[in-house]
């Protein structure tokens, strides 16, 4: 009950606490108006279209209750899709549909769905069941991802993707975040994911929580998780440091995805991201914030000169 | 930073004007801190009695000014005199006044008291220092009583403790002093010689339900910097009665002119009162302008006891939530759950809250499959929790369970938004997160109803208005603190593990 860890101590190892996120970063480096950039998750995939930052296709959108049945028009000409509400949060309501045979839909988890139950998804996202405050919403529908075989053995029933906090445009610290079966294919972290810190510099992993408990193995597929190494690391870097550009938020989670045809792509960004990759990375985020909040410039530096910095000061 | 300078000016201001209004309250208008403080009134009656000479009369009372005792109400009744009571710096006294008086007349005097909230501090008499000696041989008698008791004692509050036993021994100088004088006298003399500052009082031993008593003589001495009071002859001193100082100095209690046999008794009851209702109602007397909530009507009244307990909820979720890291849903939402456990008892209302929610979202199951806009799944919930509790409430009343009842108390529209919501997470993160989440929300609705139904802390919140300046400031100071939650600590224990 009382297993407490010293406060002070955790202060001297740089452990950034929830108050301490609300307070000195997300409301000091956030501005409230950017945050539609990132919570309409239509509008970030614009921006991205603009600035060049690789995201998954966009197939189509949803607007008007009597629009539901572009997404079976759309099913004919792709394999699979996604839907989602543009405003959803925490992953919500997001419906993935691998493709169609005889027996119905069939999702991600391997069950098979029927056309009523899309056809309800559908107008849920619209009425805003799964949007912050009920608003009304329009449903986003995206390609599906091929998901790169390096993860293979690595995600149960679920779809890794790595975390990057970016901060005023420098990636500080990373996570490979994998699905479990306790977290029941989602990739949260306190539903029971994994999470494999990642070194910031190399990519390559460095320690690994569950349930903010250490472990060194998948607790499904048994997989050693300490000889994980992400290749294109470089391109990851380059594509999460441009979405401070992009979305202007000082403080901010990007979430990518390793395509097998097309490499990483953006899926999604955080205004408010967790604090769990600490524990991942078994590091406090506060000295790498502290030492990007003491670097002076008269001009903004190019992501490439800030992803250099990262690979030369952070481990 | 600069920007911090007025947020903690704010702040400061906040909690200046809270304690200061709280000071006020309480001392100046003597608002109890405590709910059930009661204090004795006492209601003195003065009955003056005496032959009128056929002329015309004037008779002066003397009327008591003890600092221990503040007057509340006085009023005389008279049958055609004029009355007319003046009161200065120095003197208290009601004048009565008839033109043509004959026969038999009594006049009433009375006054309501009650004992002072802090003993004033009197002023330091200034010891007398040149007295009359008395003849001898009494003078040397009583000079060598002194030098024997001044040998014998340490300080002042000694000294005088032992002349006064001293005066109640077989001594044989005491005799023979008292062959003489009468024992207050002897007292009065002897402290007058130690230079000892003393007075001769008349006091009215305080007794509730006492009648025909007339006032004590009694010795007042300064020492260890207050006034005591001794009574050397008629032993109606005793620790459980207060004693009212009538008559200071000034020999004469009542003086009548133009008639005889004059006669004062004095009756004497007492009352025990709310010394909050007392307060305001004192204050409501006294000040033309009173800003308090006393002067609105009594139902608007029992509203603002209400509404003040809702900042009480809001600091205890702002202090789990921000200082602790409990998780709950809302951060309004508890506050208004545990209002509710207010009308409905602890228990009742966890039970009815828990099986109305876990009712609501069996059936909310079943509705999310009907495929429904939001707007009207959420006017289904409501509808649906209405006949849940009207359900409850038939089911109750049968088996005579009286006390579930008050689920009736439950805001329809929390209940369906708590449905609603944890049908939602149900949905999406699994029961498991509608378990830490509710349960999350009902620890906090508890601990606020916990905080918001405790006597002296409802006590506060209306009487004390300035208390919610205080809560705002902790409130504000809460919103910035930067540190880490309770539990953070234990999520972090790790971090500290492996280094």
């Amino acid at each position: 009950m009382f297993n407490l860890a010293n406060p002070f101590k955790l202060r001297r190892l740089g452990v950034m606490g929830m108050n301490q996120r609300n307070f000195a970063y997300i409301s000091r480096y956030n501005d409230r108006s950017l945050f539609p950039n990132v919570d309409d998750k239509l509008k970030t995939k614009t921006l991205a279209l603009e600035y060049g930052i690789a995201v998954p296709d966009l197939l189509g959108v949803v607007q008007y209750q009597h629009d539901v049945e572009l997404v079976f028009e759309i099913l004919q000409k792709h394999q699979g899709f996604c839907i989602k509400p543009a405003k959803g949060s925490g992953g919500k309501g997001i419906l993935v549909i691998l493709h169609s045979d005889e027996n119905g839909y069939k999702k991600a988890s391997g069950d098979y769905v029927s056309r009523d139950y899309i056809v309800r998804h559908v107008s849920n996202i619209l009425a805003g069941l799964f949007s912050l405050g009920g608003a009304a919403d329009v449903a986003v529908v995206e390609a599906l991802i091929e998901f790169d075989p390096v993860f293979d053995g690595l995600s149960h029933e679920g779809v890794p993707d790595i975390r990057l906090v970016v901060f005023r445009g420098y990636p500080v610290m990373s996570m490979l975040r994998l699905a479990t079966h306790a977290s029941d294919g989602k990739a949260n972290l306190h539903q029971g994911a994994v999470g494999v810190g990642l070194s910031i510099a190399t990519g390559v992993a460095r320690s690994a929580v569950q349930f903010d408990r250490p472990v060194t193995r998948h607790p499904d597929t048994d997989r050693d998780l300490s000889d994980i190494v992400i290749e294109s690391w470089d391109r990851l870097l380059h594509l999460s440091a441009g979405c401070y550009e992009m979305c202007g938020l000082g403080y901010l989670g990007a979430d990518i995805v390793l395509d097998k045809n097309r490499g990483p792509l953006v899926l999604e960004l955080n205004a408010r991201p967790g604090l769990a990759i600490q524990m991942a990375n078994r590091l406090g985020l506060l000295p790498r914030l502290k030492q990007i909040e003491a670097l002076k410039y008269r001009r903004t530096p190019t992501v490439a000169q800030r992803v250099d910095y990262v690979k030369t000061h952070f481990q | 930073m600069s920007a911090r300078a007025p947020f903690f000016f704010l702040v400061l201001a906040l909690i200046v004007v809270g304690l200061s209004t709280i000071y006020y309250r309480h001392v100046e208008i003597g608002v109890p801190l405590t709910p059930g403080e009661q204090i004795t009134v006492w209601q003195v009656e003065a009955e003056i009695s005496f032959t009128g000479n056929n002329g015309a009369v004037n008779a002066q009372l003397n009327l008591p000014r003890d600092a221990n005792f503040e007057l509340m109400e006085e009023f005389t009744a008279s049958p055609a005199y004029g009355v007319h009571v003046d009161r200065d710096n120095s003197s208290a006294k009601v004048t009565w006044s008839k033109r043509h008086v004959k026969g038999r007349q009594t006049l009433y005097y009375q006054a309501t008291y009650k004992e002072a909230r802090s003993e004033p501090k009197p002023a330091k008499p200034m010891p007398v220092s040149n007295f009359e000696p008395w003849e001898e041989p009494y003078q040397s008698s009583a000079q060598t009583l002194l030098n024997d008791v001044f040998q014998k004692s340490a300080d002042t509050g000694l000294l005088v403790r032992q002349l006064e036993s001293m005066l109640d021994s077989e001594d044989q100088t005491v005799a023979m002093l008292l062959s003489r004088h009468t024992k207050t006298d002897v007292f009065l003399h002897l402290l007058e010689m130690a230079a000892v500052p003393s007075r001769r009082v008349g006091g009215l031993v305080l007794e509730d339900g006492r009648r025909n008593q007339s006032l004590v003589p009694l010795v007042q001495a300064y020492f260890n910097e207050r006034w005591h009071l001794f009574d050397l002859q008629s032993n109606s001193l005793s620790p459980g009665h207060p004693v009212l100082i009538w008559l200071q100095d000034s020999p004469a209690l009542l003086d009548v002119v133009g008639g005889n046999n004059s006669k004062i008794v004095f009756s004497i009851s007492s009352e025990t009162k709310s010394a909050l209702q007392e307060a305001n109602a004192s204050f409501a007397d006294n000040e033309s302008f009173h800003f308090g909530l006393y002067n609105l009507p009594i139902a608007e009244q029992n509203l603002f006891k209400g509404i003040l307990l809702l900042p009480i909820g809001a600091l205890v979720v702002v202090f789990l939530r921000v200082i602790v890291g409990i998780k709950c849903s809302g951060t309004f939402m508890p506050i208004l759950i545990a209002t509710s456990f207010i009308q409905t008892e602890l228990l009742n209302g966890v039970v009815g809250f828990l099986l109305i929610v876990s009712t609501g979202l069996v059936i909310r199951s079943y509705l999310s499959h009907l495929n429904l806009l939001l707007v009207s799944r959420i006017s289904a919930v409501v509808i649906l929790v209405i006949g849940i509790i009207v359900l409850f409430t038939i089911i109750a009343f049968r088996l005579g369970l009286t006390e579930a009842l008050t689920v009736t108390f439950f805001p329809m529209i929390i209940m369906a938004w708590t449905i609603e919501r944890m049908s939602i997470l149900w949905e999406e993160e699994g029961g498991k997160e509608v378990l830490v989440q509710g349960f999350g929300s009902l620890i906090v609705a508890v601990i606020a109803y916990l905080m918001m139904d405790n006597a002296l802390i409802r006590h506060w919140a209306f009487n004390f208005l300035g208390v919610h300046a205080l809560i705002m400031a902790a409130v504000l100071l809460m919103g910035q603190y930067t540190g880490y939650r309770l539990l953070e600590l234990r999520r972090f224990k790790p971090m500290t593990d492996h280094f």
